[in-house]
């Protein structure tokens, strides 16, 4: 291994930390704004212009709070469980590819991590260990209302990985490849899959929000049946991590989506742009590009949020298994029988 | 190589730690890192499709299942029911009888297969599909119709009699 590719590896995980962190702590303020405007209100304005060293002052508030145990708990399991969920929750930008392909200084450096060829299965397979942070942090509190959270957020997640990973079938049928980087790649342009899988995107979207735990599938912490569900008995910085954890999906959410069905990096008219730009810095336009779309399906989460209400436990459970399901594999059999077809006429 | 005894000895280590464990949340989370070891066990042997089907189906779907109903039943060091001497010696000679058919079929196996594994890229999504498409046909098709009727047996057994309701 040279010496280059571990200096540009090692770069990209940084950036890519930072970035994600950064992204998550501004979520916190972004959302209380975008709820400040949809409820006309001013929002977080004393700490800086605009309000905008208000996580700082959230995150140095966390960590200056008193850190309460509870004499109850399960000690181990109950550190165990916040950082499971903030570790976790990191995983998922390693196979994204961010962009194209960037020259620096005759150096073609690819902008993704790394490009392994079953990327969207290892998605969902951190996807699906982030219920573990849940779990052990609910059950390890010692507190009913804890346990019930904790549940509650198994269920729904194993309910709904199912629809999601169906839908994702279907895609993979027009894709016909695991990796992320040749998935971007063919959505070259204006060819977005969205186009081509809608009924897809909106049941992968709709998951999306139940696997994040957002509302209006929140059941897990359900403030008004459950105090604060998993994290009740959390204070200080590990309901910190909670928190962040939870914005570090919704961030990584937002990426899949991205990249999957809204085309990543790619933008119309792009080859003329990368004429005029040179392979240095026409990758950057679709890098900026991509945040743009990922702030937008950021934007979305949050628009949604304090719109709609949050479902009845029956009600998610229904949703779930009654409809998203068979609508995913209805989906499938369309997908399948619009792609036979089309074989079949081109060869007629 | 060096790598591979590092993982066994993981693995064996979880293993055990499963068996000894008092408290029955522990225990599932110790079967949980077992099965996180078999995953980079996978990835060693550039088996990528099986590595994360490993990970998302055992470690991402069972696991949780497993841990839930533990977490429902809320089970206790003092609640675990306490075998009889008789029964734990019946277990200790089934078991041992089990290590010696184990020990007696490694025995016979022959190393030559495994050799020359390395870079067949036989593990890798593309590979694995056309394999299971072609060659593996009716026993991939068998095993898909065991799992639904598997399927179709457990929404039986939970639906609940609508005469009687």
């Amino acid at each position: 291994m040279e010496l280059e590719f571990l200096i540009e590896k090692t770069a990209l995980v940084l950036v890519l930390f930072v970035l994600t962190l950064t992204i998550a702590a501004y979520s916190t303020w972004a959302e209380r704004k975008v709820a400040a405007w949809l409820q006309d209100r001013v929002g977080p304005n004393r700490a800086g212009p605009f309000g905008l060293l208000q996580p700082l002052a959230d995150g140095g508030k966390m960590f200056f709070k008193e850190e309460i145990i509870p004499s109850g708990a399960n000690k181990y399991l109950f550190i165990a469980g916040p950082s499971l969920a903030l570790l976790v929750s990191f995983l998922g930008t390693a196979v994204i590819p961010f962009g194209q392909n960037i020259e620096i200084f005759g150096r073609v450096v690819p902008l993704q991590v790394t490009d392994i060829n079953v990327g969207i299965l290892y998605i969902f397979g951190v996807v699906s260990l982030g219920v573990y942070g849940i779990m052990i942090g609910g059950w390890a509190s010692n507190n009913k209302y804890s346990l019930m959270g904790a549940i509650r957020g198994a269920s729904q997640n194993i309910s709904y990985e199912i629809a999601m990973g169906l839908s994702i079938i279907a895609l993979l049928m027009v894709t016909n490849t695991l990796s992320f980087k040749e998935i971007a790649a063919q959505q070259h342009g204006w060819h977005w899959n969205v186009l081509y899988q809608p009924l897809g995107f909106l049941i992968f979207l709709i998951c999306a929000f139940a696997e994040t735990n957002r509302v209006p599938f929140d059941l897990p912490e359900c403030e008004t049946e459950l105090i604060g569900g998993y994290q009740t008995e959390y204070s200080a910085f590990k309901m910190g991590a909670y928190m962040f954890a939870e914005y570090i999906n919704m961030f990584v959410s937002s990426v899949v989506m991205a990249v999957l069905y809204f085309g990543g990096y790619n933008y119309p008219g792009m080859d003329a742009v990368n004429q005029a730009l040179g392979p240095t810095w026409s990758p950057l336009i679709g890098v900026g590009v991509m945040f743009f779309k990922i702030i937008a399906f950021i934007f979305f989460f949050m628009w949604v949020r304090w719109t709609v209400p949050r479902f009845r436990y029956d009600q998610l459970m229904d949703l779930g298994w009654k409809v998203l399901i068979p609508l995913a594999i209805a989906n499938i059999v369309i997908t399948a029988i619009v792609i036979v077809g089309f074989d079949l006429f081109n060869k007629l | 190589m060096s790598l591979f005894y590092v993982v066994a000895f993981l693995s064996i280590i979880f293993a055990l730690l499963v068996i000894f464990t008092k408290n029955p949340v522990h225990s599932v989370l110790y079967l949980i890192a077992t099965f996180f070891t078999f995953t980079i066990h996978y990835i060693i042997l550039n088996a990528q499709f099986l590595a994360v089907v490993n990970f998302i189906v055992y470690m991402g779907a069972i696991m949780v299942l497993f841990l839930f109903v533990l977490m429902l039943m809320n089970l206790n060091t003092d609640t675990e029911p306490m075998k009889s001497t008789l029964l734990k010696v019946v277990g200790a000679i089934a078991g041992g009888c089990l290590l010696v058919t184990l020990v007696g079929s490694m025995k016979t196996l022959s190393s030559a297969s495994t050799t020359a594994m390395d870079n067949t890229g036989i593990g890798l999504v593309e590979n694995l599909g056309k394999v299971l498409f072609s060659d593996f046909l009716l026993p991939f098709e068998l095993s898909s119709i065991l799992l639904l009727a598997a399927m179709v047996g457990a929404v039986l057994l939970a639906k609940k009699d609508n005469k009687t309701a």
